[in-house]
Formats: C-alpha cells, structure tokens, sequence
C-alpha cells in the first residue's frame, strides 16, 4: 500500500494521505461537477488501511470551498472512516474565521458522524 | 439588424457584470468561476460574502451542467442545450441568474421542491440539507438534489423563480438569487 499524493487544481483539492503516520489531510478547494471519481480511490485507500491502522488517526480537512456534490462523497469518506477500527482517530475541521457557513458544514458532519471532531478556527487557511 | 446597442443598455442599466448564453461545460464553468474570483476580489466586499458569493455561484452554475441534457429537441429558435447566466451587482447585492430549459413532466416536481424549500426557515433548511446528504442518492453526472438547498441555505433568501412554457413538452426555468450582506 502506497502513500497518497495528489496534487490540487482549481477544481479539486490537494490529498495527502500517509500510512507511516496515519495522516489524512485535505485541502484546497473541492468543487468538481462530479466528484464521484475524484474520490473514490480515497475510498478504496482508507478500506485498505483500515487493514492494519495506525494507533492514532488524524484527518485534517482544512478546505476553502467545496460543493453538493463533494460534500456527499465527503461525507463517504467520513463513512469509510467510521468503519476502521483498532485506531483513536479524530477530524479536524478547519474553518477561516467568520466562516460560518463551513464551520456549520462540519457539525453537519458532526451530527451525522460517529468520530470525534474539532472545530479549528484560523486566520487563514494555508 | 439586431440592436446590439439595445442589449448592452439594457444589461448596462441592470448593472450586469458578466453574462454568458450557449451550451455549458465543465470547461466554461472553470473560466467563468476563474473570471468572477478575480472581480470578486477586486471589490471591498468582506471575506464572508465573497466566499457566500463564490459558493451560490457554484451550485448555480453546476445547476445548469447537471441539467443541461435533459431536454431533447424544441420547437422554434431554440437550442435545447442553450442555457443563460448572469451576475449582477446592485449597491452591496449580488444577484444571480440562471435560465435553462428543462421537460414540462419535471416542472410540478421542481416547483414542489423549491416551494418546499422557501416555507423552511433556517433550521428547517439545516435539518432538510442532513437528511438529503445522508439518505439521498447521486446522479451519475454527479448531482446529489443538494444544490437549491445550499444555495437557500447560504445566501439566506427565498428562491425567485418562473416557468415559462416554450412548447408541448418544454418549458424555460429562470432563478434568480440574491446574497445580500445585509441579511
């Protein structure tokens, strides 16, 4: 199993995904007419890591933009997430401050999720 | 000869800052997103209601791509995959608009929707947008029936919208939506 690399565009964000230290971070902008490709290898990733997790999982989701149709396969990921076991595993959600719209997109996530999240506010996202 | 002279005033008069008609594809909707990122950042307005602005923006646009092969062939001068947008800015209003054809055995249940959606209040909207998200499916061009939802959702107003029948089977959908700072 490999470490995932991919690089942003206008349209999709930037994923990095580490299994040496069980990192999952996406960034960027997700706004793709159909997201259904983009993410679906992310999904196959996290099933196959979910064979042998690391001890502690951090997910960091640091994004600018996204639409209704990522935020359904986000919520996929998410899905993906809740079923790997054997791992302390927390969602970072970052959001710019006085962005309320996307801090109420993650307790969205929130609601529907069985993973602990947390709300970080920032100044700017990086 | 056509009055183009007639058009520019009247979008002149509108304060249109960017209007585009004709067939929409996923390249389109990259430019035009690129060319109103740019004027959006150009202007005073806040973080907030750029990120508003950009984000409706999106939902509309992809909108019209979601739906744009829906309607076969019509009577008359139009093309059935012609669609319109445009964005204009009135004082610190930002009004969006989109129109594009769509089957008349659709409209009842589009109608219905967005009725739906404008007796809702925030809450409700919150509720109805996580129940859509978690139980709803997705079209194979990618739609999740989300985007008049969130569009409701972040700019915070009633959806404006009108029917008007083309011929037998077809009708043209026109929304117009407003994000205004000043909710």
């Amino acid at each position: 199993m490999e470490n995932i690399q991919i690089d942003g565009t206008p349209k999709t964000p930037t994923v990095t995904f580490s299994k040496d230290n069980g990192v999952l971070e996406i960034r960027g902008r997700s706004i793709p007419e159909n997201s259904i490709e983009f993410y679906k290898p992310l999904i196959d990733w996290i099933e196959a890591y979910g064979k042998s997790p690391k001890g502690d999982t951090m997910v960091n989701i640091k994004l600018e933009y996204f639409n209704t149709s990522s935020s359904k396969c986000i919520l996929d990921v998410f899905k993906k997430l809740e079923t790997v076991s054997g791992t302390n595993m927390t969602i970072n959600w970052y959001y710019e401050e006085d962005d309320e719209d996307m801090l109420e997109a993650g307790e969205d996530y929130q609601a529907i999720i069985n993973i602990p999240f947390k709300m970080i506010e920032v100044a700017e996202l990086d | 000869m056509l009055d183009i002279f007639d058009i520019y005033e009247k979008m002149e008069r509108n304060n249109i800052m960017l209007s585009f008609k004709g067939t929409v594809t996923s390249e389109l909707l990259t430019s035009i997103l690129q060319i109103m990122e740019s004027r959006l950042d150009t202007t005073d307005d806040s973080p907030k209601i750029k990120k508003k602005v950009f984000n409706v923006l999106v939902e509309c646009l992809q909108n019209l791509y979601h739906h744009i092969d829906e309607v076969d062939e019509l009577d008359g001068p139009f093309s059935s995959k012609s669609a319109i947008f445009m964005m204009a800015k009135n004082g610190d209003d930002y009004i969006i608009m989109t129109g594009n054809f769509i089957l008349n055995q659709n409209v009842n249940g589009l109608r219905d929707k967005l009725d739906a959606i404008n007796a809702m209040d925030r809450e409700q909207l919150k509720e109805y947008y996580k129940s859509v998200l978690n139980n709803g499916t997705m079209s194979a061009k990618g739609g999740g029936g989300l985007g008049m939802i969130d569009i409701a959702r972040k700019s915070g107003q009633k959806l404006e919208y009108a029917f008007q029948p083309v011929d037998s089977d077809n009708s043209f959908f026109s929304l117009n939506v407003k994000v205004t700072p000043n909710v």
